[in-house]
């Protein structure tokens, strides 16, 4: 049944341990967290900002409520999840600075994926057509993109290095959503990432 | 007619003004059948003029019970599944002890001798009536408006006592505009001749103009403004021509006096006195610093509801609640409903708000029996 979820959902999921407390931000109809709590017990909650998404996993009984990442993580107490996901929603966050210092203030560890910008591909379409590339991950056109602050993996490294945010584990995917690992050039050739960081205290 | 459920608490219950009621009495109804291990038991709080008879028919005003959308088997509060429990709120006027009952100490009615009464007051009558069932944790508590104020005192007060509090269409305080609402309404029943300062039942009289202009002030802000130009306009009443008259002309006008004159039939003006100053009495806001520490400790589950053109009890204090409850780490789900009904959407048929309740009260099920 786990196999049906999306390939960097299970990734996650994968990661993620028994009897934990995850806060999913950007959790859309709940589908990671419905997985965990049927098949890991753990202590799900959720943020939302579209509020079908957030009825939908009110339904499904999860912990959902309606908020803006943006605003609303910093209500939440120090250290108190064990995980804190932030899938795909990074390159759309207002301020990613606060975001990602927030999730590793209220979490032991955050785990954040994101499209990387530095995949060859995008490299190569932007300098031969010299438009803003797209894909079936980044689909959308400059003036009516959400992704407002793409990056590549090589800009995540430097910015945890600055904030002092040491990074766990490092997991590279390609166009297939596979993860594979790159002898070098992993900001070359990976189409997606996923981080898990910590900050110690 | 059908005898109405009631238990009387022989010891006395202590009331936040440091009074007391001596031989109270409460009236409620149930629905559906407790099961063995007293697992699956509701308890609905209702709001400001509602009453025990929450689902089916109601034997007094032989219409559909206020919740009846909701509450019934095979509805989204499912009684197939759950035991509801009900209760007409002290205070009240459909069989639990209020301002028209009979004071057990003098032998007359108490009128405006019933002591005023809280939120919390209320609370601790429903608490007796839960012990009387030998429940020893409810499944839920769920209510909307000032039936919502009551959920959430549960959680302040019994937060060991109940799984989950489903506050709907309300507020951890009564607002100063709110407040200003109530006041009218009050005035304007105080004012009527035939309120006699609240001896009207004596005088074989009843402040009706009074009670109903308050019941219309009020109605206006159960809807929101979008949805009375859409149900009304300015169409007229009669024909076309207005009728240079201070008669009815607008259908709002006739729709607005019918709610005021069938509010008289079934309720008593001092009641409405005395919930009204309950409500605008509650304010969570001043016990926050307690509740942190409480609810940091206690694992209770939270769903609130709003709705989108409500603006007696706004998302915005919803909002407000949860993030105190965020920074207490509880467990809570907040769903707004896009309606355009306005505060009174919670008593509606809204199809979304009554599937997302029954998601979660399933949800809730599996971990709980």
């Amino acid at each position: 049944m786990v196999n049906t979820l999306r390939k960097d959902l299970k990734i996650i999921y994968d990661i993620i341990n028994r009897n934990e407390v995850v806060l999913d931000v950007g959790c859309g109809e709940g589908i990671l967290l419905s997985y965990l709590s049927e098949h890991k017990n753990v202590d799900c909650r959720g943020i939302e900002i579209n509020q079908k998404g957030v009825n939908k996993c009110v339904e499904k009984g999860l912990a959902v409520i309606q908020g803006d990442a943006n605003i609303d993580l910093k209500d939440y107490p120090d250290n108190f999840f064990t995980t804190a996901v932030l899938s795909q929603t990074i390159q759309a966050m207002i301020s990613p600075d606060l975001v990602i210092n927030n999730l590793v203030r209220i979490s032991r560890r955050a785990i954040i994926s994101f499209p990387n910008f530095g995949y060859w591909k995008i490299r190569r379409d932007l300098m031969l057509s010299g438009q803003m590339p797209q894909s079936k991950i980044l689909p959308y056109n400059w003036f009516d993109s959400p992704n407002i602050h793409l990056c590549t993996i090589k800009d995540f490294e430097i910015f945890c290095e600055d904030n002092q945010i040491r990074i766990q584990k490092k997991i590279l995917i390609n166009s297939r959503s596979d993860v594979f690992l790159p002898v070098f050039f992993g900001n070359f050739f990976a189409y997606q990432a996923i981080f898990s960081i910590i900050k110690d205290y | 007619m059908k005898k109405i459920n009631k238990i009387i608490f022989e010891d006395d219950l202590k009331l936040d003004s440091g009074l007391s009621l001596q031989k109270c009495e409460i009236a409620f109804e149930t629905y559906g059948k407790l099961n063995k291990d007293k697992s699956n038991a509701i308890f609905i709080c209702h709001a400001l003029s509602g009453d025990q008879y929450c689902s089916g028919i109601s034997p007094i005003t032989k219409k559909e019970g206020w919740w009846n959308k909701l509450v019934g088997p095979g509805k989204p509060i499912n009684t197939k599944k759950f035991f509801v429990i009900c209760s007409n709120v002290i205070g009240g006027c459909q069989g639990s002890t209020g301002p028209s009952s009979i004071n057990p100490k003098t032998g007359k009615r108490y009128d405006l001798n019933f002591p005023v009464i809280t939120i919390s007051d209320m609370v601790k009558a429903q608490i007796r009536l839960v012990d009387y069932f030998k429940i020893d944790k409810l499944f839920a508590v769920i209510g909307g408006s000032m039936g919502g104020m009551q959920a959430l005192e549960w959680g302040v007060s019994y937060a060991e006592r109940v799984h989950a509090i489903i506050p709907i269409a309300t507020s951890y305080r009564h607002s100063a505009q709110n407040i200003a609402f109530h006041e009218i309404g009050r005035q304007s029943i105080m004012s009527d001749p035939n309120w006699h300062k609240g001896k009207y039942i004596d005088k074989k009289t009843k402040p009706k103009r009074g009670l109903s202009v308050a019941r219309m002030i009020a109605h206006i802000t159960y809807l929101s403004e979008s949805a009375l130009q859409r149900k009304f306009g300015r169409n007229l009443q009669k024909g076309q021509k207005f009728s240079y008259k201070f008669d009815v002309d607008f259908q709002i006008e006739s729709y607005l006096k019918h709610q005021g004159y069938s509010f008289v039939d079934r309720f008593d003006a001092n009641s409405y006195l005395y919930i009204t100053k309950a409500m605008d009495y509650f304010d969570l806001s001043i016990v926050q610093n307690r509740l942190f520490n409480k609810f940091k400790k206690i694992k209770i589950r939270f769903c609130f509801f709003t709705f989108s053109s409500d603006w007696l009890f706004p998302t915005s204090e919803t909002k407000a609640m949860i993030k105190f409850l965020n920074s207490c780490g509880s467990n809570v789900s907040f769903v707004e409903i896009k309606t355009d009904k306005g505060h009174d959407a919670f008593l509606l048929n809204e199809i979304e708000f009554h599937k997302t309740l029954n998601g979660f009260l399933n949800g809730l099920q599996k971990s709980v029996f």
